[in-house]
């Protein structure tokens, strides 16, 4: 029996995200012409990470082309393919390596349409594996998601599981927009399970839209890429002691999804924010100082039974979420006070009335 | 008939006074030559076996053509000097007056189907590529009516198969390759001019580009507008090599004579038939000058001397070597050229008065052409009050 059971397959349904991605390019490059994919070692390497395995035997030299090692050089050439009207996918070994091309992607893509009055668009996708890997030193891991995220004219997408990454790549590939996909080399070999939909020719996700992976109600804890992976083990294990959380997974850092961010702050009023990037001026710090600016309008005439005219919290960005450092958050109300207690993780704070307390 | 002739204009007023009828007759009737071939300076070769012509033929139709469309170029940029000096226009402004051969040159050697990428000093070519003087003058004021609706300003104009207008130093390099890569992509025989001057051709990145043009035979020609001067910087303390047309190495190059126009136009022939026929990339060094400084807020004697800019106009100045070969050559007239001169002041004159008076784009606008292709969505302002509607 032991035997026949080391023989079981896993289900069908099951694909990695590197297969993912892989499929969703070649969906897109079979459906459109002006598709083309261009970098290191994509072609007859099958890519560095195998992620555009089987392209080139498929599509050919003048569809899948190895650069030299020239990033500033190449990423240049992509966009001006793109301004002249062809739809490039630039591959970046790693993000790192798009530092030395990062005015090709700046002030060459992302302002031009802007600049131009609505003239010169440029539809191009940068894509490549972003933030920390596996001990490979700071000049290799850094997470790049601030630095693109800061940039008008961009949309930056960081994809989790599977569905994430075919549905963002081919979102990113049929957008007009310069896209900045930002994969992560860990997870690359995770297996998923794939839906249904996920399986068609047509499976989007929409660009600007989070997702709720998990629903909860005592805490909000938001992130993107591999961390929300752990968010989702770390709500597991916090379930347990009876803590509901419900984890976000942003899929788009720009534009950031707001709206849901923040319905689900006003439901729980506790924020966890967690990334693999730096915390000085990082995604998590912009969450934050979205939530203290205020909620939008909107949200006001739809949760007018929770107002609060200015939510003042502290937040701490972390790079892995543990059973108990769950951090207490406190909320002032401006208008209502209620019985002050002293709380018990803060002590002489008597601000909220949570149940840590 | 000779005789009368001379006759009758004798009797003319004075050439400053608008033609009369009686002289419009007189030119009408007067028997200009329908071409003439001309002489032009050999180029220097690098990787070459043979270069382009040394002898030309211009008709009378282009040589006006090409008077005219320098000279537009010239007043042009005056009247952008004169603008900012009464500090209508603001920012950044690099004039190109001096430089007329190159970009009416260049123009002449290529079709408008094919594709032109340049620096910041781009109003000539905005204007060779298509563009009017009065969307180029409203552009540079700011305005409305400005081709870019206002926002590019002076180093960001577009036009259809022109790719600006770009600010960062020889960024458009690597561009200009890709846009190459997009002609060899779609199969329609299309060439990429792709200019960079003796600043940028230290740059880094322009190697890369010729690098990945050659490797892959992109259609692209490297075109270096060598003005001797990167800024204050000269060539001789900028390049260990100023042999620009020999710095692609493994590209084929030629110097050409970047103030006669006619060996520009035979250099540029030559180079998109290099091209077209699928060798791949080549180079080409055009010898040129400007005469203001780099731009308006550089006078340009710090780093070079008023007898070398005063040397220059006098001896080299393209619009006058356009001039003296067509009068010497019976082409056309001085009293002709002089026709075209007034003409082509007044389009400015027009130009500059509906770049001034036009108004600026309106401030709910700010936020127009964010993304591409979208449903308008909303941008946050100086702080999360203010807020900007944001249409495609």
């Amino acid at each position: 029996m032991a035997a026949v059971s080391g023989l079981v397959r896993r289900p069908l349904r099951e694909v990695t995200v590197r297969d993912a991605i892989n499929q969703g390019m070649d969906e897109e490059l079979e459906r459109d012409e002006k598709v083309f994919l261009l970098g290191e070692e994509v072609a007859q390497y099958d890519g560095a990470y195998k992620v555009s395995r089987g392209l080139w035997k498929k599509y050919g030299d003048k569809r899948i082309i190895d650069t030299p090692i020239s990033e500033m050089g190449f990423a240049g050439i992509a966009v001006g393919a793109a301004m002249a009207g062809l739809r490039p996918i630039c591959e970046f070994m790693t993000f790192n390596f798009s530092m030395q091309a990062i005015d090709q992607v700046i002030n060459s893509a992302a302002k031009t349409y802007y600049m131009s009055g609505g003239l010169q668009s440029v539809p191009i996708v940068f894509r490549g594996p972003n933030g920390a890997s596996a001990g490979v030193a700071a000049q290799h891991s850094q997470c790049f998601a601030a630095w693109y995220g800061h940039c008008p004219g961009l949309k930056v997408v960081s994809p989790w599981n599977s569905e994430d990454a075919k549905g963002l790549i081919k979102s990113a590939i049929r957008d007009n927009n310069p896209v900045v996909v930002l994969e992560n080399e860990l997870m690359y070999g995770v297996p998923f399970e794939f839906p249904p939909e996920a399986q068609s020719k047509d499976f989007l996700i929409p660009i600007g839209k989070a997702k709720i992976e998990r629903q909860g109600t005592h805490i909000t804890v938001v992130s993107h890429s591999r961390p929300v992976g752990h968010c989702l083990e770390a709500a597991a294990v916090l379930s347990k002691e009876g803590v509901e959380c419900e984890v976000i997974n942003m899929r788009t850092i720009r534009p950031m999804d707001m709206e849901t961010i923040e319905a689900s702050v006003m439901k729980t009023n506790h924020l966890v924010t967690v990334e693999g990037g730096w915390p000085q001026f990082g995604v998590g710090a912009e969450i934050c100082a979205r939530i203290m600016e205020g909620i939008s309008k909107k949200l006001v005439l739809e949760y007018s039974q929770a107002v609060v005219n200015i939510m003042y919290l502290n937040t701490y960005s972390i790079k892995r979420l543990k059973a108990r450092s769950v951090w207490h958050f406190s909320s002032r109300k401006y208008f209502k006070s209620k019985s002050r207690k002293s709380c018990v993780q803060f002590p002489g704070c008597s601000c909220c009335s949570c149940h840590w307390c | 008939s000779s005789i009368m002739t001379a006759h009758c204009s004798l009797s003319l007023p004075g050439s400053s006074d608008p033609p009369t009828l009686a002289s419009r007759v007189l030119v009408a009737s007067r028997n200009f030559a329908n071409d003439a071939t001309f002489e032009i300076k050999k180029c220097d070769l690098h990787r070459l076996e043979e270069g382009p012509p040394v002898t030309t033929v211009l008709t009378r139709e282009d040589g006006l053509k090409y008077y005219r469309m320098m000279q537009t170029v010239r007043r042009m940029e005056l009247k952008a000097d004169q603008l900012y000096k009464q500090k209508i226009i603001r920012g950044f402004c690099h004039l190109c007056d001096g430089q007329e051969a190159c970009c009416v040159g260049l123009e002449a050697g290529i079709n408008p189907t094919d594709h032109l990428i340049t620096a910041y000093r781009a109003h000539g070519f905005t204007f060779t590529r298509g563009l009017s003087v009065r969307e180029i003058l409203a552009e540079l004021t700011g305005r409305k009516g400005g081709c870019a609706k206002g926002k590019g300003g002076s180093m960001h104009m577009y036009a259809k198969n022109f790719y600006g207008g770009n600010g960062i130093v020889g960024a458009q390099v690597p561009l200009g390759a890709g846009i190459a890569l997009a002609c060899k992509y779609n199969g329609k025989d299309e060439v990429c001019l792709t200019l960079y001057g003796d600043g940028a051709a230290n740059q880094g990145q322009i190697f890369e580009a010729y690098n990945m043009a050659a490797l892959w035979k992109l259609p692209c020609i490297f075109i270096c507008e060598n003005n001797r001067y990167g800024m204050g910087t000269s060539v001789e303390r900028a390049a260990a090599s100023t042999d620009y047309y020999k710095r692609g190495d493994f590209i084929p190059g030629l110097r050409v004579d970047g103030m006669d126009i006619l060996c520009v136009r035979e250099a540029t022939k030559f180079a998109a038939a290099y091209c077209r026929s699928g060798k791949g990339p080549i180079l080409m060094e055009l010898q040129t000058y400007r005469y203001h400084g780099h731009s308006m807020s550089d006078p340009g004697v710090s780093y070079r001397t008023r007898e070398e800019i005063q040397e220059v106009r006098s001896k080299s100045d393209p619009i006058m070597l356009l001039k003296d070969r067509m009068v010497n050559s019976n082409l056309a007239s001085v009293e002709e050229l002089k026709e075209i001169d007034v003409e082509v002041r007044k389009e400015i004159e027009d130009a500059a008065q509906f770049a001034t008076a036009d108004p600026e784009p309106p401030l709910e606008e700010l936020g127009y052409h964010i993304y591409s292709s979208d449903p308008p969505f909303e941008v946050r302002g100086a702080n999360q009050w203010i807020k900007f509607k944001s249409v495609s």
